[in-house]
């Protein structure tokens, strides 16, 4: 049901590097899984309703007021790396 | 008896009448975790100093261990993964800052499953948490850093999270008492999430009082997060009334099948024989969709945290790692390899599967069948609370296993939350205290659940067991 | 050769001018130091949920009702996942499956008619950071001031048919949007950004072509330009037998030419699901009602009624209607003095001049322009009223506005200061006219023998001799009455 092919496109999709080897194991595992998942399938749901939120809560706001940053210097205290107040990253275009 | 083997509630009374203090209580658990951690590995972070506020009331100022999902300020915060090495939030969670507010002196950081991801705390970049009942059997999981903590007497009580049973399983491994409250009770600000829609923060105590106390510090309505209920919190002290005369509680035939271990099974029937001396009204019901419950989860959890989990790619904060060779794009490259090195197994496989039922053409299958399911799940529920007033389970169906029993195995991992994981989805509270203990010594667990913001019926149930039991006065020996 | 048929469709992104950001309470101020607006919510750390700005939804559907789109009842959020630095969750929270509006059109000017393009839905959303590219350093920096920005995006249908359609659709957006008062519009500081989807197909074919993206189309000029492009482009194509491939192309201002950006696309799967950690929102009838109410008059239906009461042109009323603000100046000046068309004229002529002008050192912006130099109708008016009166002529009353705009004094402390006011008394005239007339004699010479439209240049000349303060009317006045009495 879940081919080596197919996790090498969600574990490029989820940025997860996995070689050969690795993606033959984790199919096999995922295989095990979805096939549990599977008895979902002999239920009726027809005229059933999705549940996104147990709680029937609606319209929470906040009003559009300033609060406090963090400013530029806490900010980029958790950087892996910065420079020049911003957060430094690899090359994005070549 | 030393000081650190007392609860909160016993503490808070020496404090009062001026017997002991705070100072001397934290240093009687600092002892503890230095004396036993190597052990027990209860924690991931340990801090020397207590980690309080300095403009408190100190009214509540009991040692407390904060699971390692949960942002301190300034503080090593890390889902016990090696993907947020170095991460030190610059804000404090919700629960955080009101416990810092009573008084709190937190201990450190709990070890946990990664993200949260798993039932026996053998997924932790720190290594695995033990049982203190029995340190070749895991503690359950995730939160088992936070319930072992208390049932070693390293922290006084803590804090956990529960997406599907992981406060109250482990509360039930290490034989002390784990209450997920309702969804919206507590505030999820500054809970790393796992899966959004079913997380929640909730009390890991030695016995019922002190869960109601620790209830009433962190609960209430929080305009940071969106999904919390804008509901008056009740003194939930005051639920402990020990009257449960004539409630009505109902047992799911559905928990009692194929796969419980028959010494659990021996000792829920013989607490539903206490309940129903003190005056309580007991009838088996059915909650039909229960046998769905694992695979629901399984869909929606794994979605939510692929979702979830994605900002952990190395550009911010946290690690960041570059393959030795070019494969794609710099920024690729780094992506890919930070997140390979980053996440162990199993937080990748759930990644993946969550990623592979939200991916085009999937949703529909997976998430969005779950979601219906859900609806069903919810629905027994609502439909059984109608009739009764609270439910009675058991937490596992089993004890606590060795370590390493299961951890080839992801699906009997996943298994070992049959019992907890319907209360995430229906969002209703529940709570496991200890009731009994196998021919082993492995504690068993009790689930009591009721609805939605109901706590007060949780407490009460559970606090009159309590009270004509002493299963929770039982102490670890190590 | 074949007839080939343009199809245009845009997608534009409106930044909101709110205070805050979409779900903190950051200040969505431009231009500030890398990352000094931000906080734990906006950059995606862990543990942090958004709160929904109330202004954010109430500015969408005053958009989406300005748009003529019916409003979804229910209202809900939806992650869109991909992965690129600028967006810290790895997550966009936009609107999926129930956007905020769908199903509206935008009447549209457009040559000599006007059409009715629809609007396909606009939706709610948070913009990502900024990317800033060293190539010296091999490395990218990230700042997430603009992360968290609300937004709104607008996607018409495939309605316009040629690159000035799609030009004219959008000066009209801009528009519309300015009336409402929720976002700047302005392209250069991209708090108005704008995609293109373009084909081809020939004429009498109903199926759409294979289309092209156009991305990175910074001025309305080059929305056309690239739409001029890539039209000239794909009929060489099609023409010469090629196919034409689905993609993201490029516009290089520069070059005034398209690039494909194919070799550098990923593949999109954005695994869109309900965003768990907001909950829906319920726009009920009565909250549609009450944005209604508070709906300004719309440009079209201003123009209609600028052409009806102050029996203006078309085009007089087409310049006022351009910015919402000049136009309520307009009506605020009328109130002051119910001259329209004087005021008129003197709006869209000496005022936008130099609201208009650069080296004035106002803004280029008509709106901040009048924001900066603030003349009240009151001043405006007096001033007008004052060449009215021959207090001031004409010439020195266009001096007059200038300082104003330039020092923000009145027009009465100006004609003060600088002793500006018209000389109409004959004895003070006198000696200039006699100057005058003395020195040109041919002139004199002409007027004598019948050509009486020569003392217009007699009359330039004295006004050019009192810096033009001269009454010219008395001046002309005066120099008939000596040429032709002697």
């Amino acid at each position: 049901m879940i081919s080596k092919k197919d996790v090498q496109y969600i574990s490029h999709l989820s940025r997860i590097y996995t070689d050969d080897h690795e993606a033959e194991a984790l199919a096999k595992n995922l295989e095990g899984i979805l096939t549990y998942i599977e008895k979902l399938k002999k239920l009726d749901i027809k005229n059933v309703k999705p549940t996104s939120h147990v709680l029937p809560l609606k319209n929470v706001f906040r009003d559009d007021i300033l609060k406090e940053s963090l400013g530029q210097k806490n900010a980029t205290k958790i950087a892996v790396k910065s420079e020049k107040g911003s957060f430094k990253v690899p090359q994005v275009i070549e | 008896m030393k000081l650190n083997e007392l609860t909160a509630h016993e503490l808070l009374d020496l404090i009062k009448t001026k017997k002991e203090t705070a100072a001397s209580i934290f240093s009687a658990v600092k002892r503890a975790i230095d004396a036993l951690d190597k052990k027990i590995n209860a924690y991931a972070h340990i801090s020397e100093k207590p980690i309080e506020s300095t403009d408190s009331s100190k009214e509540n100022p009991i040692p407390i261990a904060i699971k390692d999902n949960i942002c301190i300020k300034d503080y090593l915060t890390t889902c016990s993964s090696h993907i947020l090495e170095g991460f030190k939030p610059p804000y404090n969670a919700t629960v955080v800052n009101k416990l810092l507010d009573s008084g709190a002196l937190i201990t450190g950081h709990a070890n946990m499953d990664e993200f949260a991801f798993g039932s026996s705390t053998e997924t932790s970049f720190f290594g695995p948490t033990r049982n203190p009942w029995n340190l070749e059997c895991v503690p359950g999981g995730s939160s088992g850093g936070s319930a072992a903590a208390v049932a070693a007497n390293e922290a006084i009580w803590a804090l956990g999270s529960d997406t599907g049973g992981s406060i109250r399983q482990p509360a039930s491994f290490c034989g002390v008492v784990g209450l997920k409250p309702t969804y919206g009770r507590v505030s999820r600000y500054g809970l790393i999430a796992f899966a959004s829609s079913l997380d929640q923060i909730g009390p890991l105590t030695k016995d019922v009082e002190d869960s109601a106390l620790l209830l009433n510090l962190i609960s209430g309505h929080d305009e940071m997060d969106s999904t919390s209920a804008n509901l008056s919190v009740p003194d939930y002290a005051k639920a402990l009334t020990g009257d449960i005369r004539n409630l009505k509680i109902g047992i799911p035939k559905e928990y009692f099948i194929e796969g419980i271990d028959p010494e659990v099974k021996t000792n829920i029937m013989e607490a539903i024989e206490v309940l129903k001396k003190k005056g309580a009204q007991f009838k088996e019901i059915s909650l039909p969709h229960t046998e769905y419950a694992v695979a629901t989860y399984y869909i929606l959890a794994t979605a939510e945290a692929s979702s979830n989990l994605a900002r952990f790619d190395g550009v911010e904060y946290g690690l960041r790692c570059h393959p030795k060779e070019k494969r794609r794009t710099p920024i690729i490259d780094m992506y890919e390899e930070t997140r390979r090195q980053g996440f162990g197994q199993e937080a990748k496989r759930r990644i993946m599967l969550g990623t592979y039922s939200l991916s085009s053409g999937y949703y529909d299958a997976y998430y969005l069948r779950a979601q219906k399911v859900r609806t069903l799940i919810k629905n027994d529920f609502d439909e059984a609370f109608k009739e009764f007033d609270a439910i009675l389970t058991p937490t596992s169906p089993t004890t606590a296993f060795k370590i390493g029993e299961k951890a080839s195995d992801p699906l009997s991992m996943y298994l070992s939350d049959i019992y907890t994981i319907s209360a995430n989805l229906a969002g209703i509270p529940a709570l496991s205290l200890p009731c009994g203990f196998s021919k082993d010594g492995l504690p068993i667990g009790l689930q009591v659940m009721a609805k939605p913001f109901d706590e007060e019926m949780i407490f009460r149930v559970a606090h009159t067991y309590e009270q004509n039991t002493d299963w929770h006065k039982k102490k670890v020996t190590l | 050769m074949k007839q080939y048929e343009t199809v245009i469709g845009l997608e534009v992104h409106l930044q909101l001018s709110t205070q805050t950001k979409i779900f903190c309470g950051c200040s969505t101020e431009f231009g500030k130091d890398p990352n000094s607006q931000t906080c734990p919510i906006c950059l995606g750390l862990p543990g942090t949920l958004p709160v929904l700005n109330k202004k954010v939804l109430e500015s969408a559907i005053k958009i989406g009702l300005a748009l003529n789109c019916k409003i979804n009842s229910l209202v809900k959020f939806d992650r869109k996942n991909y992965y690129y630095p600028d967006l810290p969750k790895a997550y966009q929270i936009s609107q999926y499956d129930f956007p905020i509006a769908h199903t509206g059109y935008l009447n549209v000017k457009t040559g000599d008619e006007t059409k009715k393009l629809g609007i396909t839905r606009a939706h709610m959303e948070e913009d990502a950071g900024k990317l800033i590219h060293d190539p010296a350093i091999k490395s990218s920096l990230v700042d997430y001031n603009r992360t968290g920005t609300p937004l709104v995006e607008i996607v018409s249908e495939p309605d316009m048919r040629s690159p000035q359609e799609a030009y004219d659709y959008l000066t009209t957006l801009k528009l519309h949007m300015q009336y409402l008062d929720v976002s700047d519009c302005d392209m250069e500081k991209g708090s108005l950004r704008c995609d293109a989807n373009v084909s081809i197909r020939e004429e009498g074919q109903t199926k759409l072509g294979t289309k092209a993206e156009l991305k990175n189309l910074n001025s309305f000029k080059a929305v056309k330009s690239a739409l001029e492009f890539e039209v000239a482009r794909q009929i060489k194509l099609a023409e010469s037998g090629e196919r034409i491939v689905q993609e993201t192309r490029l516009w290089d201002e520069s070059k005034q030419i398209t690039i494909s950006m194919r070799s550098k696309e990923e593949a999109h799967d954005y695994r869109y699901f309900p965003e768990p950690d907001l909950v829906p929102f319920m726009v009920e009838k009565e909250d549609i009602k009450n944005v209604r109410t508070t709906l300004p008059e719309s440009p079209s239906k201003k123009q209609d009624r600028f052409i009806k009461n102050y029996k203006l042109s078309t085009y007089d009323v087409d310049v006022l209607v351009q910015d919402r603000k000049i136009s309520d100046f307009f009506e605020e000046c009328v109130k002051e003095y119910n001259q329209p068309k004087k005021i008129c004229n003197w709006i869209i002529g000496p005022l936008l001049q130099e609201i208009n002008s650069n080296e004035k050192g106002i803004s280029n912006d008509r709106l901040s322009g009048i924001n900066l130099v603030a003349p009240t109708a009151k001043t405006f008016t007096d001033l007008i009223i004052k060449v009215e009166d021959g207090t001031i002529s004409n010439l020195v009353g266009k001096s007059v506005l200038t300082s104003m705009l330039d020092r923000g004094k009145t027009s009465a402390e100006i004609i003060k200061e600088q002793n500006l006011a018209q000389v109409s008394d004959e004895g003070a005239l006198e000696e200039i006219v006699a100057t005058v007339i003395a020195e040109n004699s041919k002139i004199v010479e002409q007027i004598k023998s019948g050509k009486e439209s020569a003392i217009g240049f007699l009359v330039g000349q004295s006004m050019k001799k009192t810096q033009g303060k001269a009454n010219p009317k008395k001046i002309g006045e005066m120099i008939k009455r000596r040429i032709l009495n002697d």
